[in-house]
Formats: C-alpha cells, sequence, structure tokens
C-alpha cells in the first residue's frame, strides 16, 4: 500500500516541477498581487489591502513563531514534562485581547477614511450610464445620446467555443476584449450610474478599484479620476455571476486625454444628428477610432 | 450490574427501541415534495401532494400514537417529560425564525426598498432615472404597479375592521385555553371540555373568518398574492399564519379528544402544554400581524 | 484502575446491538448507530462534492472550454458548494456530535432517539432530490449556491426540486438542534456542570442554537424565491416594489451564521485534540467558551461584508466592515489559548494533533485573508474574485475538513476497539496538508491578479496558476483515496485498543471501554470518574 504514494508524490511533484518550467507567457504571467491601477482612490486602495497584508503577515510570524516554538521546544520526543497547572491566566489573557483591538483599530481608521471617499460622487463633471445585459454591456454619454453597446470580440468568442480547437494563447487579448470599448477621459472626475436589465451583473474595473453591481431596478452609484497621464486600454470583467455567459462579458475601458476624449464626443454627436437614416447605426461602428 | 452504582437514580431515563416512524416519516416529506415538484412543474395535477400528505398523516398518528401509549403505561420519567418540554420550546422558536424571515422582507420592503425606488434620501438617482413620477407610499404594489385592478390600483384590508374581530377573537382563545388549563389542573373536567371545545372553535372561527376576507380581498379590493410587494407580504404573511392556527386548532381538538377519553393528570399532561404553547405562540405572532401589516 | 473494571461490567451487561439491515440502520434509535449512519453519508457526499470539484479543476486545468459548457460548469460550482457544505460538512459534524455527546456527559443516549433517526434518514432524501437535478430537463441549478435572483429564477425544472431538498435539509438540521440542545441541556451526568462540559460539547451546543436561528431563515428565502417564481409574488422584483438585495439580505442573515456553523464544532474538535497530545488541560477553558459564544453572537450582526459591492448606504458599509473586524478578536483567543495549550506541555505527534496542528496554522491563514475581505474598500477589488474562493477554502477545507478527519482520527479507536494504520494515516496527512495548499495557495494570487469567480474560460495570464491548483487538486483528491481505505481497515481489524488509547486523553469518553458499549452510560459515571474525566480549573498563574 504505503510504497506506491512516493511515486504518485513524486508524479505528481516533477509535474508541478514541469509546469512552473513551461512558465513564460506573453502577457503578465505569474502575477502575484493587486494592480495599483490609474487613480488616486486606486491607489488608495491598493495601499490599505498592502498594509492588511503586511499586518497579516507580522502576525502571522509572531503568531505561527510562538506555536512553532512551543512544538519543538516542548515536544515529548525530548522528553518534555508537562506542566499540569499552567491552565489560566488572567494578565494573559486580558493582553492578548488588548493587543488585537489596537491592531484592529489602526486598520479601520484608514480603512473608514477610504471608504467614506468612495462613496462621495459630487462635482462630477461627466456622467455615464451603465447597463449590464446577458451578456454584455451597454454605455451611454449623459444625456448626450451617444450609445455604445460592448460585447466580447469575435477572436475571443470563436476560440472559447466548446471544443473549438483553437488555442486561446493565440488570441490577442483572450477574453479580455470586446468589439466597442468605452471611451473616457483622463483627468477629468466622471460618475458612473450603474444597473441592470435583466439579472445582476457587476462592473469591475481593477484598474479603477470599481466594482459595482448592476442591479435590476435600482441603480449604484461610482466615480473615478484617471490621471492625466495614464491615456491607454484597461481591462476588467463583469464580476457577478449573472447566466451562462458570465465569463464572457468583459469591460473595456480607452482612456484618451480630456482634448481626445471631447473631440471624440462632439463627434459622434455629430453622427448622430446628421440625418441619413444609416447614421443612427454609424456610432456604434464608429466608436474605437 | 446496576445497583452496584447506588448514586444512580434507579429510574431510568426511557430509551425507545426500534421505531419504523421516522422512516416513514421521511419516506412521506419525501413524497409530499415530489408531489410538490410534479405539480408545479406541470408534470402533474394539484393531487399529487396528497400522497405525501396521507403519509405524513399516518406518521403522524402512528408516532404520536405510540408516544401517547407509552406514556399511558407511565414509561417516561420526569426527565423525558423535560425533553418533551425542551424540544417542544425550541420548535417554536424555530417556528418564530421562520416568520422573522417574512416580517424581515416586510419591514425591509416599507422602510428600504419601496422608498429608494422612490428616490429617499442618498437614493435620489433611482427617481430621476428609472422610477419617475413613482410615490413610494406605502401600502405599495411598486413603481409598475404590478397586479391589482385593471389599473394596477388596489385597496387595502382596514385594521380596525374584520381584523380587529379576528384579534379579539384569537385573544379570547388564548384566554380560554388558559382557563381550560387551570380546569386541568384542578382536575374540573366538565370545565377543561367546555374551554378546551370553545378554543378550537374560536380557532376554525378565526379561520373562517380569515378565508372570508381573502375572499373579498380578491373579488373586490384588487388585492391578490401577485399585487407587488404589498400583496405579497400580507398573503405570505396572513396565509403561514392561517395554516399555523388551522394546524394548532386541529392538535386543540385532538387534546379534546383525548380529555374525553380521560387523558392527562393535574401534573402530568405534556401534550395538553405543548399545544398551549404553540397556540400561544400562534397568538402572538398575530398580534405582530395586526400591528405591523393590518394597522400601521 | 477503577474504570477499567466498569468498563468490563459495562461490556458484558449491555452490548445486544439489533440484527439485520431494517433493525440495525433503518429503524435505529441509537445514537451511536445513527452516528454512524451520519458519518458514512457525510462521507459519501465529500467524495461526490469532491468529483464535482474536481471536475471544475479539469475545466480550468488550462484556457479554453474543453469538458465543460459554461452552463455545466455552473452547475457543477453549485451542486458542489451544496453538496459540500449541506452534505458532508454538516452531518459530518452531526455524526460526531451523535457518536460523543452523550459519551463525553455521561449521558446513555441522545434525549429524543427516535426524531434523531428521523433527522438523519430526512437527509439521503434531501439530497435525492438535490442530485436528481442535475438529470431534469434545462439542466441543473446554475445560480451558484448563494441562489441570488433574478438569475435563480431564470432556472428551469429543476428550481422546486432543489428548494424542495433545502427546506428538507434545513427540517433535518433543526431536529438535529433541538436533539442536540435538549442533550445537553437535559442529559447531563450528576456533577457535569456547564462549565465543566468538553469544549467539543460547548462549542455543538453553541452550533445547535445557531442552526435552529438560522436554517429557518434560509427556508424562508427559499419559499419567496418559489412563490415569486410559481405564484406572482414580487418579493425580489423591483418592479412589484421588492428588491433582488433583499434576497442577499436574508440569505446572509443565514448564511454567515452557516459559516460559523461549520467552524465552532471544528474548533471543539481541535480544543479537544490538543490538550490530550500536550499532556495538559486546554489553557484558558473559560476563555474559551466566551469567545465561542462571542462569535456566535456577532455572527448574527456581520452579513452584509458579503454585499460591499451592492450599493449599501455608507452608514451601513461602515457598521458591517467594523462589526465583521471585531470577530478576529474571539477567535484569537481561540488561537492563543490553543498555542498557549502547547506551551510548557509535552507535545507529541500521533495522527489526530497532525491534523489540529494543520488547522491551527492554515485556519488562522483563512482567517487572515477573511480580515482582508472584512475592509470594504479592498473588498470592492476582492469580491468575487479567487481570493475569496481561496479565503474560504483555507476555513473549510484545512479549516472543518481537516477538523473532521482529526476527530475521525482521534476517535476512531474508541469507535472500532482497533488501533488503525498509523504510517498510513501520516500518509493520508502529509499528502493532503502539503496539496491543499498547492490548490488553494495559488488561488490568492489569481484573485488579486484579477481573476473572477464562476467562471468556466479565462484569460492566458492566469493560466499557470490555475494548472498548478488544478494539479494540487487532482493530488488532493487522490489522497483522499487513503483515508476510506484506513477506516476500512480499521473497522475489520488491528491491534486491540486500550479504553485510553492515548496517553493523556481527558474526557469521560475515554472510561468507557473501547469499542464502546452499545448504549454509553446506562449507569450515570461516577464523581470520581468526572474528576478524572474533566480538567480541574486548578492554580493558574496569578494564584
Ligand atoms: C468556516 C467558514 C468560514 C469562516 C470561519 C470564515 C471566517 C471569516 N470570514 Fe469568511 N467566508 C466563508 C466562510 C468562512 N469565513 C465563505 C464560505 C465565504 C464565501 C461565500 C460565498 O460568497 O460563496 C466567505 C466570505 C467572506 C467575506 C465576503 C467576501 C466577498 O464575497 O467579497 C468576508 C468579508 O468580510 C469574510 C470575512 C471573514 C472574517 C473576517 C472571518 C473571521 O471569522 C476570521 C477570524 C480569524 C482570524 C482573524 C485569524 C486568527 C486570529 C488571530 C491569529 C488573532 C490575531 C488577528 C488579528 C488581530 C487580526 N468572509
Ligand atoms: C465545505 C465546503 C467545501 C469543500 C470541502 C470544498 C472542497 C473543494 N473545492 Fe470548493 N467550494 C465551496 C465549498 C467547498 N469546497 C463553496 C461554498 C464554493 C462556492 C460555490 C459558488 O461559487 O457558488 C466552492 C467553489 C469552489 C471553486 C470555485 C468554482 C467557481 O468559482 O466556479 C473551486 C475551484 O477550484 C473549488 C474547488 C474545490 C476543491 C478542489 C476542493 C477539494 O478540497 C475537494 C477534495 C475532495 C475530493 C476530490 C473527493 C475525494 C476524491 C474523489 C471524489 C475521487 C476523484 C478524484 C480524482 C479523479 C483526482 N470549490
Ligand atoms: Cu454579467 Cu456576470
Ligand atoms: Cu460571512
Amino acid at each position: 500500500m504505503t510504497n506506491k504514494h512516493p511515486r504518485m508524490f513524486a508524479a505528481a511533484v516533477s509535474a508541478a516541477v514541469l509546469m512552473l518550467a513551461a512558465a513564460p507567457k506573453a502577457d503578465a504571467a505569474w502575477t502575484l498581487n493587486m494592480t495599483p491601477g490609474i487613480s488616486a482612490m486606486s491607489r488608495e486602495i491598493y495601499s490599505l489591502h498592502m498594509l492588511m497584508f503586511w499586518w497579516c503577515v507580522a502576525i502571522a510570524i509572531v503568531v505561527f513563531g510562538f506555536m512553532i516554538y512551543s512544538m519543538v521546544r516542548f515536544r515529548k520526543s525530548k522528553g518534555a514534562v508537562a506542566d499540569e497547572h499552567f491552565l489560566h491566566s488572567n494578565r494573559i489573557e486580558i493582553i492578548w485581547t488588548i493587543i488585537p483591538v489596537l491592531i484592529l483599530i489602526s486598520m479601520a481608521v484608514p480603512a473608514a477614511r477610504v471608504l467614506v471617499q468612495t462613496e462621495d460622487p459630487v462635482a462630477t463633471e461627466l456622467t455615464i450610464h451603465v447597463t449590464g445585459y446577458q451578456w454584455k454591456w451597454g454605455y451611454e454619454y449623459g444625456d448626450t445620446g451617444v450609445k455604445i453597446l460592448s460585447t466580447l470580440d469575435r477572436a475571443s468568442n470563436r476560440a472559447r467555443q466548446l471544443d473549438s480547437g483553437i488555442d486561446p494563447t493565440t488570441v490577442p487579448n483572450y477574453l479580455l476584449d470586446v468589439d466597442h470599448p468605452l471611451i473616457v477621459p483622463a483627468g477629468e472626475k466622471v460618475r458612473v450610474l450603474i444597473t441592470g436589465q435583466d439579472v445582476i451583473h457587476s462592473w469591475w474595473v481593477p484598474a479603477l478599484a470599481i466594482k459595482k453591481d448592476a442591479i435590476p431596478g435600482f441603480i449604484n452609484e461610482a466615480w473615478f479620476d484617471i490621471d492625466p497621464d495614464k491615456t491607454g486600454t484597461y481591462r476588467g470583467q463583469c464580476a457577478e455571476l449573472c447566466g451562462r455567459d458570465h465569463g464572457f462579458m468583459p469591460i473595456v475601458i480607452e482612456v484618451r486625454s480630456k482634448d481626445d476624449f471631447n473631440q471624440w464626443l462632439a463627434q459622434q454627436q455629430q453622427a448622430l444628428k446628421a440625418p441619413a437614416a444609416p447614421a443612427a447605426a454609424a456610432p456604434a461602428a464608429t466608436t474605437g477610432n | 450490574m446496576s445497583e452496584t452504582h447506588a448514586h444512580a437514580s434507579t429510574d431510568k431515563y426511557y430509551l425507545p427501541h426500534n421505531s419504523p416512524w421516522p422512516i416513514l416519516g421521511s419516506v412521506a416529506l419525501f413524497t409530499m415534495m415530489l408531489g410538490g415538484v410534479l405539480y408545479l412543474n406541470e408534470w402533474a395535477g394539484g393531487w399529487a401532494i396528497l400522497p405525501g400528505l396521507a403519509l405524513l398523516a399516518t406518521m403522524f398518528f402512528c408516532w404520536f400514537g405510540t408516544v401517547i401509549g407509552e406514556n399511558q403505561h407511565g414509561v417516561y420519567n420526569n426527565q423525558v417529560d423535560r425533553s418533551f418540554r425542551m424540544g417542544m420550546i425550541w420548535f417554536i422558536f424555530s417556528e418564530v425564525m421562520f416568520f422573522a424571515a417574512f416580517f424581515g422582507a416586510l419591514f425591509y420592503a416599507r422602510n428600504f426598498s419601496v422608498p429608494w425606488e422612490g428616490g429617499e434620501g442618498v437614493k435620489v438617482i433611482n427617481k430621476l432615472v428609472l422610477w419617475k413620477n413613482f410615490n413610494p407610499a406605502w401600502p405599495s404594489n411598486g413603481p409598475a404597479h404590478v397586479g391589482g385592478r385593471a389599473d394596477g390600483s388596489f385597496n387595502v384590508i382596514p385594521a380596525f375592521s374584520l381584523p380587529a374581530l379576528n384579534t379579539a377573537i384569537l385573544l379570547t382563545s388564548g384566554l380560554t385555553v388558559t382557563l381550560a388549563h387551570h380546569a386541568l389542573r384542578h382536575s374540573k373536567r366538565g370545565a377543561l371540555t367546555f374551554w378546551l371545545a370553545l378554543t378550537f372553535l374560536l380557532g376554525f372561527t378565526f379561520v373562517g373568518l380569515q378565508a372570508h376576507e381573502y375572499g373579498e380581498a380578491y373579488r373586490e379590493m384588487g388585492l391578490k398574492l401577485s399585487t407587488g410587494i404589498y400583496g405579497s407580504t400580507f398573503f405570505m404573511l396572513t396565509g403561514f399564519h392561517g395554516a399555523h392556527v388551522t394546524i394548532g386548532a386541529i392538535m386543540l381538538m385532538i387534546i379534546w379528544f383525548r380529555v374525553l377519553r380521560g387523558h392527562f393528570t393535574p401534573n402530568h399532561h405534556f401534550a395538553f402544554e405543548a399545544v398551549a404553547w404553540y397556540w400561544h405562540f400562534v397568538d402572538v405572532v398575530w398580534l405582530g400581524l395586526f400591528i405591523f401589516v393590518y394597522w400601521l | 484502575m477503577a474504570n477499567h473494571e466498569h468498563s468490563a461490567a459495562a461490556d458484558h451487561g449491555h452490548d445486544h446491538k439489533p440484527h439485520g439491515f431494517w433493525n440495525r440502520w433503518l429503524t435505529t434509535t441509537n445514537h451511536k448507530d445513527i452516528g454512524t449512519l451520519y458519518l458514512v453519508f457525510s462521507g459519501t457526499m465529500f467524495f461526490i462534492g469532491g468529483s464535482f470539484a474536481m471536475l471544475i479543476r479539469l475545466e480550468l486545468f488550462k484556457p479554453g472550454l474543453q469538458f465543460l459548457d459554461p452552463a455545466l460548469f455552473n452547475t457543477m460550482t453549485t451542486m458542489h458548494a451544496l453538496v459540500m457544505i449541506f452534505g458532508a460538512v454538516m452531518p459530518g459534524f452531526v455524526g460526531l456530535a451523535n457518536w460523543m455527546i452523550p459519551m463525553q456527559i455521561g449521558a446513555p443516549d441522545m434525549a429524543l432517539p427516535r426524531m434523531n433517526n428521523f433527522s438523519f434518514w430526512i437527509l439521503p432524501f434531501a439530497f435525492t432530490l438535490l442530485l436528481s437535478t442535475l438529470f431534469v430537463p434545462g439542466g441543473g441549478p446554475a445560480g451558484g449556491w448563494t441562489m441570488y435572483p433574478p438569475l435563480t429564477l431564470q432556472t428551469g425544472d429543476a428550481l422546486p426540486l432543489m428548494i424542495f431538498a433545502i427546506h428538507l435539509m434545513g427540517a433535518s438540521s433543526i431536529l438535529g438542534a433541538i436533539n442536540v440542545i435538549v442533550t445537553i441541556m437535559n442529559m447531563r451526568a450528576p456533577g457535569m456542570t456547564l462549565l465543566r462540559m468538553p469544549l467539543f460539547v460547548w462549542t455543538w451546543l453553541i452550533t445547535a442554537y445557531l442552526l435552529i436561528a438560522a436554517m429557518p431563515v434560509l427556508a424562508g428565502a427559499v419559499t419567496m424565491m418559489l412563490t415569486d417564481h410559481y405564484f406572482g409574488t414580487s418579493f425580489f422584483n423591483a418592479a412589484g416594489g421588492g428588491d433582488p438585495v433583499m434576497f442577499q439580505h436574508i440569505f446572509w442573515f443565514f448564511g454567515h451564521p452557516e459559516v460559523y456553523i461549520m467552524i465552532l464544532p471544528a474548533f471543539g474538535i481541535v480544543s479537544e485534540i490538543i490538550p490530550s497530545f500536550s499532556g495538559k488541560p486546554l489553557f484558558g477553558y473559560d476563555a474559551m467558551v466566551y469567545a465561542t459564544a462571542s462569535i456566535a453572537f456577532l455572527s448574527f450582526i456581520v452579513w452584509a461584508h458579503h454585499m460591499f459591492t451592492v450599493g449599501m448606504p455608507l452608514s451601513s458599509e461602515l457598521f458591517f466592515m467594523l462589526s465583521t473586524m471585531l470577530i478576529s478578536i474571539p477567535t484569537g483567543v481561540k488561537v492563543f489559548n490553543w498555542a498557549t495549550t502547547m506551551w510548557r506541555g509535552s507535545v507529541s505527534f500521533e495522527p489526530p494533533m497532525l491534523w489540529a496542528i494543520a488547522f491551527l496554522f492554515m485556519f488562522s491563514i483563512g482567517g487572515f485573508s477573511g480580515l482582508m475581505l472584512a475592509i470594504a474598500p479592498a473588498d470592492f477589488q476582492y469580491q468575487d474574485t479567487y481570493f475569496v474562493v481561496a479565503h474560504f477554502h483555507y476555513v473549510l477545507v484545512p479549516g472543518a475538513i481537516f477538523a473532521i478527519m482529526g476527530a475521525v482520527y482521534y476517535w476512531l479507536p474508541k469507535w472500532t476497539g482497533h488501533m488503525y494504520n498509523m504510517k498510513l494515516a501520516k500518509w493520508h496527512f502529509w499528502l493532503s496538508t502539503i496539496f491543499v495548499n498547492v490548490l488553494f495557495f495559488p488561488q490568492h494570487f489569481l484573485g488579486l491578479a484579477g481573476m473572477p469567480r464562476r467562471i468556466p474560460d479565462y484569460a492566458t495570464q492566469f493560466a499557470d496558476w490555475n494548472m498548478v491548483s488544478s494539479i494540487g487538486g487532482f493530488c488532493f483528491g487522490l489522497s483522499q483515496f487513503l483515508f476510506p481505505i484506513l477506516i476500512w481497515q480499521c473497522a475489520h481489524g488491528g491491534v486491540k485498543a486500550t479504553a485510553k488509547v492515548w496517553d493523556k486523553p481527558r474526557g469521560l469518553e475515554w472510561q468507557l471501554p473501547s469499542p464502546a458499549p452499545y448504549h454509553s452510560w446506562i449507569e450515570a459515571p461516577s464523581a470520581a470518574m468526572l474528576d478524572h474525566g474533566v480538567p480541574d480549573h486548578g492554580a493558574g498563574l496569578d494564584h
């Protein structure tokens, strides 16, 4: 019985090692940590995360250290005899209740501060309506009438079919690309109003540290203010189980400088005003460029 | 060997041996649930739940029959009696928590979801964008006026009409069951049978009036189970309560028959008390309903 | 020794088991047989739920969809969780309660033996209903174990099957919990005062209260779901004045206490094992009891920490963040007391102790990630990612499941009368401990890197850690085969176990012979046995 496990174990380990060896991938493989993101708020949240992390590491070192020490120092095999009268001590109990309380307070204060900031969407210049559908995202810029419908791009969609035979690694931004990304300005405080059409979805852009549920019949607010120099493309995914294609309704935002953005928005509005019927379809078609 | 340990009480805790009723009970529940599934998925008619119900009734009859028999043979000592009491109390507590879920839903709808849809406080955006010109006054069947009459309107049953009467009836029945208990304690069998009978008759009257009230709600008031959140909470709360009253009244009736059979002694009558407790529980739930559903 | 004589007497006194399958198992009223039924059921469900997990890990082994279509994948996720929680962990603990509580408090059996049998036999039927959803038209429930509407209202014919299954599981747990409470409150041997009860009994008492308070609320929630779907109610329909989020509040009012239902008995088990193998009674017994009670209380006022992203008012988010953080204090007290029990002890490392020590470390890791999740703004990033999946598997697998394993390794000789194969036991432990970390630790990285949970396919930058996790999963799964093998061997022979089995076990169960007689304490244990059995809270540092 027992002699067959070393083999199983060895197999598993060598397999794991092989995997590790076969690692290097194009896009950020072996990522270990959260993104600091592209806004003051996202960095606040990132540092909150790191603060918590280091506290936990510190506590773990102390607590685990103590446990390991007692196990090694007082192990029976080294002839340790139990001190059967060392059974309780109010002093110690009080100490190890107070210290955690203090630690928690030192965590709660910054946490509360950041939380209050996230909930304050005042003084926003632009409002974007976000609507989750099974399984795509709809965007509308305030009352300009400019709309974007954002669905999984064709390449990913072809590759993600059951037994498509297409190797996902050959598809650029597999599952994280859409036909028409959301265009947003940098260096401007933007308010997003999020709701759902059919079931609950959740609009999540890690780079903005925003995740808000899109709830049918209710509207949730969030806001972001991207650093002026952080133009570019950022990707997220729907973060609330919403049915069979929950995994296939990514969110892509294209951050443009304030001027480029306003120019683009104006152009879209023009396209809308233009009488001809096909124009109606135009905005969707022309978004992105 | 037992006698060797003098300190142990010689009066042993009664441990029943093998019993077929629990497994029958599980089969009954399973059959009933299966019937419910067949019915809801329209694979069969409503009759589908009857076999399960029948089995369940049989199970209760046999199981309680066994317990009553054992009790009559005096195999239960006070400790066993205490187990039964504790069991009943905690069972009632779990029932309380079940109702709490529905009261919670009512509370949440009235204080949060409906006002929020009406744009109250921080949620003003809901009114501005989604539910323009929705007046979140309670009672409400929501911004889309779900259910109700053709025009989506509906009326509610005024607290100080039939519901008030029902309150009086239930409270009285709570009193009469206590009187019955007193009679039992002072072994006044005549008074006992009278007050007990009166109790479950009041109970059935209450159920009858509720049924009548439901009829009116459906026919005249546009108040249906499907009338938005008000109809949902109203009928689920009063409905589950009505079901409990019915069960309680039936149990009281059974106790009454046992009284006629000469069961129960002035200081040994757990079944009577259990049912009495249950009755007070449905009484209290009703007070909650009257205040939070009908009145406020 | 006195207790040995007693054992002999007890042995030959009353050990007449009923014979035949029907009498022995279907209609039994004996706490040990029912305990065995529960444990066998739990083990079976662990393997079924585990097979679902293996399918999940198989699909996630590499990017692209190879085996399951997305809907089936979601069904696997949902079923995996429901089976593991309601089928593996909860019945596992109830089985241990059935076996051990009467033995530990000096009672002849559970207080309500017939109801005890009822509570168990509801379960196989409940899970027949639940598992049958895999075969109904429209596929099984795929809304996740949290069953959020409106999504779950889109379920096909499987919906009523799932809901009624949950009703039955609820009924079973409530009846079982009532039985535990009544047994502990009414069946304790003379002299077994509340504050002398073993901690396993204490934690189970408190768990039982959580159960009867939480399960009916779940029943209410799924009932509303049922009526919303079939009878036109509007509980979770905004158009009618309801709110999908209302379900989440009701569900998590049950759901959070539920997760402590899955850990408090584990705390109890660890509090039994560590003293036994540290050669001294539990440190800070009273503190442990009060800590357990405060955890139970807090568990009812933290539920919305699962809902930080639904858009609650700021005040509620603050409240639930702070109340959640508070829970780490009583939990910390427990961890510290366990560690200090080993301090100045004489620690030996038999299999039960190994599982308990692994629990100490890995549960704490799960707790730390829990604390991180409690920080609302940070949770905006963690919520619904694999970071959460890593968190709860650390508290559930090396937490709850390891505790159950430890309990079995601790009490198995008492049940079967034989020692088990120590070598095999250690193999099972080490393989499980290594691979459970290979399985779940990388999921922290995946979550932080941005991989959402409940997805059948993922972007290529998540490929590597997923493959590692899957390999860990397969190896962990395979290692679990050693467990039934070992138990089977132990049940069918092996070195005869003494009454005490271990060097310095404390508690009344060790004063019964091994295997324990069919009826535990027909005679209440003598005062002497109690004194030997339960720790005297003697002089501490301050005296
Ligand atoms: C056994 C089950 C169990 C246990 C014990 C816990 C314990 C805890 N959990 Fe966990 N949790 C789950 C099971 C469990 N959880 C499950 C199943 C989910 C997901 C449900 C779903 O969505 O499907 C979940 C999700 C979950 C969330 C929601 C995440 C999200 O969806 O966004 C949160 C957020 O606050 C949370 C927090 C906590 C906290 C603070 C604890 C605390 O109790 C932990 C306390 C312990 C410690 C802190 C470590 C030991 C302490 C010390 C060593 C002392 C010193 C420490 C300090 C002073 C900090 N849990
Ligand atoms: C006590 C509860 C419990 C337990 C024990 C487990 C155990 C395991 N869980 Fe579980 N899990 C949950 C509770 C639990 N889980 C919950 C609540 C969720 C959330 C669901 C939701 O999102 O709604 C979840 C979700 C969940 C996910 C995320 C799915 C998703 O988001 O889509 C994953 C993915 O890796 C996973 C994996 C595993 C694995 C590999 C194990 C392993 O520990 C299992 C090991 C056991 C075995 C493998 C069985 C024994 C062996 C066999 C059956 C033989 C076959 C084996 C081979 C062929 C190798 N679980
Ligand atoms: Cu949309 Cu998940
Ligand atoms: Cu929780």
